[in-house]
């Protein structure tokens, strides 16, 4: 055994030099014409060929690293972690971190706008802030609502952006018109966008799977195309400017020309930085409120109904649920929180228009609760970090431009980047980054021990 | 209660499309009675029992239940009055846990008697209780029927529609649940109304019998009638008996 042992990692190096440079042949034949050479017009419109050998030899490079670092390191790694699983055939024990993931994250998020200014300074948190914590968590939100819909209830929804934009419009339109105050219009705007998720849901009550997806995907264009063409209440494609900021509660506000602005109340230095701080705990705020009662929700009659729902239709009847009732909840508490986010991001923007709400949106949000595993607020949360973090990421990343050429713009493949990260998690973990399901009943109540804390399998 | 049957079906037509299922179907199923319904594959069994579910509906006929006529209710409604069914195939939520689903099954009354029903339903299937935080999709056949009429029990039923139960079980696993639907009868008299192919298991079992052949009743009568019947044992069960 201890003979095999020592001449492995050298026949790993033989065989992964052997595949690196297979690689590499492969993908050399691949890119020669794809990568190596370009047609192009020259300034007298003449087809010409531009031979790009740099950046060809660059991607067979990448090619050849990363498969020899794969077969060399990362697949002996993943054997032994399973001979090692397997050998030591014992469920661990989850240690600290894993425990008390989700109290961890929220102390993390609590304290991150204090982080982001100790390390980047007032002005240079701005970007940490507004463009990573506040970006995220909207999708964290929307995705969450999403989740009450698909997640829970087993109805994919297509056209979840309408909701959203409902929320926003609403916001806007009401703000605009009647100078109504963020705080009144929040919850009016979870409102109106749960009554119009039981306008889309009446019509769609018998339909499921594919059939329900068209009609919902229908809605989402409608919404969108109401918004552009009703020029006389909203603007159209130029869409609403000059959305009022939202204050403190009236205490102070976050405009410089007010008398009561925070810098003047508080004698601080003149920043935009305490708005984006002041959002981001609001949406904090919202996004703990979407998770506590979609946790709520669960333990309770109608959280049980609709992961029946989603289960077994027909079962569900027979056991005396009214399906009707059961499906249209679940549209509207996934759009009211759609609607809450909604108004959030008028405040936020300062500016809706309908670009905002097309059809990618709605899809990037349903990734995310795919990603992260359908149901599980945790997971999603991770997705989304690392979906709408990554695209933001993209966008930092300026050193490519070095290797791909100065016309290189990262950000434009952020779509390739999801695609990657679909394919990715549905080879790895089909059902997403947390695909197991948290029971929600147990023989015997326990009271002292939050049950989403409490590991599966007692009782 | 009102006089007469619990449970009473007066031709009844259902259709799919604009084929017939169900040719005027007359069938009573009294208090406290197990009554069974055996037929070959395609006769209408199913179709009956979903037909008392509501879906499909009746085209003809009426449905009577406790005295209130059911014919046209939604299946939910129809639940509400603590008529309880094990449907074809189980019909258990798979990704939800045993223990969960029993929960289900207890929706009616909001687990006002949950503690004290699932104790009941784990005295009569003790499998179930090991199998408590399994997810329902990884029992096995038998455990899963166990699961499904357990769910029912939950909603302290009336009556209890069994639709076969015995499908694609080994028989020592049917012996135990028509044991468990003989003594559910027996102790707590609940009214049982069961479909099956497994004719000479369900016949034994029953007080009385209907045999359907393409969507009409061709024969009643007390279950041992039936079975001595040497129609009966020619078309069901001598040749299904393997």
């Amino acid at each position: 055994m201890a003979a095999v042992e020592k001449s492995e990692p050298e026949n790993n190096f033989a065989l992964a030099l052997r595949e690196a440079f297979y690689a590499g042949l492969l993908s050399f034949g691949l890119f020669f014409l794809f990568v190596g050479l370009e047609t192009t017009q020259n300034i007298r419109n003449e087809l010409i060929l531009v031979q790009r050998w740099g950046l060809l030899a660059t991607l067979v490079a990448l090619v050849m690293v990363v498969r020899f670092v794969f077969v060399a390191f990362i697949l002996p790694a993943a054997e032994r972690r399973k001979a090692h699983k397997a050998a030591s055939n014992v469920v661990a024990e989850p240690n600290f971190v894993s425990r008390n993931f989700s109290k961890l994250a929220i102390a993390f998020l609590v304290i991150f706008p204090a982080i982001a200014i100790t390390l980047s300074g007032l002005q240079g948190s701005l970007k940490w802030i507004d463009n990573f914590g506040i970006q995220i968590l909207i999708y964290v939100m929307l995705a969450w609502g999403l989740n009450i819909v698909v997640g829970l209830a087993g109805l994919l929804d297509l056209g979840y952006v309408a909701f959203y934009a409902v929320g926003a419009y609403s916001y806007a339109l009401l703000g605009h018109y009647f100078g109504l105050s963020f705080w009144i219009l929040l919850p009016m705007a979870g409102i109106l966008a749960a009554f119009w998720g039981v306008i889309l849901g009446f019509p769609v009550l018998r339909l499921r799977g594919d059939y329900l997806a068209i009609v919902t995907l229908a809605f989402g264009e409608i919404i969108r195309l109401v918004l552009i063409n009703w020029r006389e209440v909203t603007n159209g494609a130029a869409g609403i400017s000059g959305i009022p900021k939202i204050s403190f509660f009236g205490l102070f506000t976050f405009n410089v020309s007010d008398p009561n602005y925070i810098a003047k109340v508080f004698d601080l230095p003149t920043s935009s930085v305490y708005y984006k701080i002041f959002l981001y705990y609001l949406i904090l705020a919202l996004c703990l409120l979407t998770a506590y009662v979609t946790i709520r929700l669960r333990r309770m009659p109608i959280g049980r109904a609709w992961e029946a729902l989603r289960e077994d239709e027909i079962a569900c009847r027979s056991l005396g649920i009214n399906t009707t009732t059961t499906k249209l909840t679940a549209f509207s508490i996934g759009a009211m929180f759609a609607g809450f986010a909604g108004s959030f991001f008028a405040a936020r923007q300062g500016f809706v228009s309908p670009e905002s709400f097309i059809f990618i949106e709605s899809a990037i949000i349903l990734a995310i609760v795919v990603l992260g595993g359908m149901g599980s607020l945790i997971g999603i949360a991770i997705a989304a970090a690392v979906m709408i973090g990554g695209t933001e990421l993209l966008r930092e990343l300026q050193f490519l431009k070095v290797v791909f050429g100065p016309d290189f713009t990262p950000e434009l493949y952020r779509m390739l980047l999801f695609g990657l990260a679909m394919v990715v998690v549905m080879l790895w973990k089909p059902r997403g980054f947390v695909g197991s399901r948290e029971p929600t009943a147990f023989l015997h109540e326990r009271k002292t021990v939050s049950a989403s804390f409490t590991k599966e399998g007692h009782g | 209660m009102s006089n007469g049957p619990l449970l009473q079906i007066r031709g009844v037509e259902t259709f799919y499309g604009n084929i017939r299922a169900l040719n005027g179907v007359n069938v009573d199923v009294n208090a406290g009675e197990i009554v069974t319904i055996i037929g070959a594959n395609g006769a209408g069994k199913s179709t009956l029992m979903m037909t008392i579910f509501g879906s499909p509906r009746a085209r003809a006929g009426q449905i009577t239940f406790d005295g209130t006529d059911i014919t046209n209710m939604p299946t939910h409604e129809i639940a509400r009055l603590r008529i309880a069914q094990s449907p074809e195939g189980r019909r258990i939520f798979p990704r939800m846990t045993v223990l969960e689903n029993l929960q289900m099954g207890a929706s009616l009354d909001n687990l006002k008697y949950f503690d004290e029903d699932v104790e009941k339903v784990f005295t009569l299937f003790p499998r179930l209780k090991e199998r408590i935080t399994q997810r329902g999709g990884t029992l096995s056949g038998g455990e899963q029927q166990m699961l499904s009429i357990g769910r029912a029990l939950m909603a302290r039923p009336k009556l209890l529609l069994l639709d076969e139960p015995s499908l694609g079980l080994a028989p020592l696993i049917v012996k135990q649940i028509f044991e468990a639907i003989r003594e559910l009868n027996k102790t707590q008299k609940l009214t049982v109304f069961l479909v099956e192919q497994n004719a000479f298991g369900a016949l034994k079992l029953a007080h009385r019998g209907y045999v359907l052949v393409n969507g009409n009743v061709t024969m009643s009568g007390s279950g041992k009638d039936l079975l001595s019947n040497p129609e009966v044992r020619a078309a069901y069960l001598e040749g299904g008996r393997h």
